[in-house]
């Protein structure tokens, strides 16, 4: 049930162009940005002399690629999250799943999943593009399967988030805006708290999460993080709809 | 164990305190076509919501099929078909694509999905519709579209808010007699303010107002308020009251204008053969003689707006 859900998340996005130009979008300066990191390490490494400078093609060219869509992802989730609830809200099309035989839970794991494997298209083909420099270098595979994960992971934590903010209006923009405010703080709280690393707020910081898997190191720590931040906000907002239900 | 398709319990709805629907209890079988009646606001599609699971009654109780929705709301869902006021239409699938994941989520069995989403079609006469985009059908087609999503299961009970809103007379028609034929077999609850409607399509009327069931009953007990024991009998040379109170069966008469005059007969008697007899006889010149039948609309009004306790009428 919660896959037939998901597929129809998956139906829709790809029925209007919205989900096709931010992907192409995506894809294109994700490219733009493989290819500068592969010429920026040749001339950077030809000027190194000493080996402690020299850094593998993988490291280098993972790390920026890895680094940038971590940052886009920002923009790329809230526009994509801002429609799953509240254009079904403002359209009145909510009915249509309330009345289906399934559990309110189910509905919300089955957008959410729907908007995951969308974004997952764009991991697995960074995954694959860094894959290709295998042809001139003998690239470390750990590296990009941890930064892959940190990045899914990442990806699913905004989705998570975008999802809730999008129960809560009938407005798409404003959970849009809403969702890009909230993801903005929770990435850069740790700039905040720059000078106490230790302090509480900063290990709440979602950057600082991602920091491990994006050094090639897959830590439970940081996963039971993310996952407890899906877990808080997947709850929430099935409390939200079914407060719908009772509330009407 | 009883064979009720919906069992309405007490269902009680606070809106912020105020009572939108208040107590409202019903039963209804197999085979049987419902008709809720009321003015704007009176509480019909709160009372649907609630049959589907989409509120949450602040009081009472539903059960489909004898499963309560309270309780296992996954099993009761699974046997309604459910068509709200605004139709719940993913604009940007094709008709195809849209039935498909209706039925999916009803959990229609993958290798009959193909069969179910034709048959749909082909009831509420969309065959040729199939790879249009729901966004460029008419408001008609949407609504068959709408249709089609709450049957495309085969459901139990059926529950259709205003089905025929925005159809053109023939499409009308196709559709009083699709719900007629899905009432034979199932369950059919339409709420609607086209009264000659309910007339054509149902055999249960409720009517509801301000949140409380003001009738409950077989349509013909409906009919039997419209038609009641009146003639309207129009004569050139009208004769006194009194002497019209004579003839065998007449127990009222009175004027109504120059000419027109309402008389009113006891139940098993029929005047109308010896009033044209005494007629023809004294020369009364008459012109015209006819059933005076009340509209439904004035019984609809007379039952929403005076204050009168709930009429029960067991079905026929």
């Amino acid at each position: 049930m919660i896959i037939n859900v998901a597929r129809k998340e998956l139906k829709s996005m790809f029925a209007s162009p919205m989900g096709w130009v931010i992907l192409s979008l995506l894809m294109f300066s994700f490219g733009t940005y493989y290819l500068n990191g592969v010429n920026d390490y040749f001339a950077v490494m030809s000027g190194a002399m000493r080996p402690a400078e020299r850094t593998g093609v993988t490291q280098f060219v993972g790390q920026m690629v890895y680094g940038f869509a971590s940052f886009m992802v920002l923009f790329a989730v809230p526009l994509l999250s801002m429609r799953l609830i509240s254009e079904e809200r403002r359209s009145q099309t909510l009915p249509f799943l309330f009345s289906a035989p399934i559990s309110l839970t189910e509905i919300v794991m089955g957008k959410f999943l729907g908007l995951v494997a969308f974004l997952s298209i764009l991991v697995v083909f960074i995954g694959l593009m860094l894959s290709t420099l295998n042809i001139w270098a003998d690239i470390d595979f750990g590296f990009i399967i941890a930064n892959s994960i940190g990045l899914l992971l990442m990806i699913a934590s905004f989705s998570a988030l975008g999802l809730y903010f999008s129960s809560m209006t009938q407005q798409p923009v404003i959970a849009a805006i809403l969702t890009f405010i909230a993801l903005f703080a929770l990435m850069f709280l740790d700039r905040f708290f720059a000078g106490d690393p230790s302090n509480m707020l900063a290990s709440l910081s979602l950057t600082r999460h991602f920091q491990s898997f994006s050094g090639g190191l897959i830590d439970t720590g940081d996963i039971a993080y993310f996952l407890l931040f899906i877990i808080t906000f997947l709850t929430l907002t099935v409390r939200r709809l079914d407060a719908d239900r009772l509330r009407g | 164990m009883n064979n009720f398709t919906v069992e309405a319990n007490e269902l009680t709805r606070l809106y912020g305190g105020r009572e939108a629907v208040s107590n409202v209890s019903f039963t209804l079988s197999k085979g049987q076509v419902l008709g809720f009646l009321g003015p704007n606001g009176a509480g019909k599609s709160t009372t649907m919501k609630m049959l589907t699971g989409n509120l949450a009654p602040s009081n009472g109780s539903v059960k489909i099929c004898g499963i309560d929705m309270m309780e296992s709301p996954k099993e009761a869902k699974a046997l309604i078909g459910y068509l709200p006021e605004m139709r719940p239409l993913y604009k940007e699938l094709t008709v195809d694509e849209y039935l498909t994941i209706a039925a999916r989520l009803h959990r229609v069995s993958a290798g009959s999905i193909k069969k179910a989403v034709e048959v749909a079609k082909e009831r509420c006469g969309l065959g040729h519709m199939s790879k249009r985009l729901i966004e460029n059908l008419s408001n008609g087609y949407q609504q068959r579209v709408g249709i089609a999503q709450a049957i495309i299961h085969n459901p139990m009970v059926v529950i259709l808010d205003e089905p025929t809103v925005g159809l053109d007379p023939i499409q009308i028609r196709d559709i009083r007699a699709l719900i007629r034929e899905v009432g034979a077999e199932r369950s059919v609850i339409i709420s609607t303010h086209i009264l000659p409607e309910v007339e054509m399509v149902c055999d249960h009327v409720q009517i509801i107002d301000k949140g409380k069931l003001v009738f409950n009953g077989a349509i013909d007990v409906l009919k039997k308020h419209r038609i009641g024991n009146k003639l309207l009998v129009g004569m050139h040379n009208s004769p006194s009251t009194d002497e019209m109170l004579k003839i065998d069966g007449v127990t009222e008469a009175e004027n109504v204008s120059a000419g027109l005059m309402r008389v009113r007969f006891a139940e098993d008697a029929a005047p109308a053969e010896s009033i044209v007899q005494a007629a023809v006889k004294n020369g009364w010149g008459l012109y015209q003689i006819a059933p005076d039948q009340t509209s439904l609309e004035d019984v609809f009004v007379q039952l929403t707006y005076q204050e009168q306790p709930v009429a029960e009428h067991t079905a026929a």
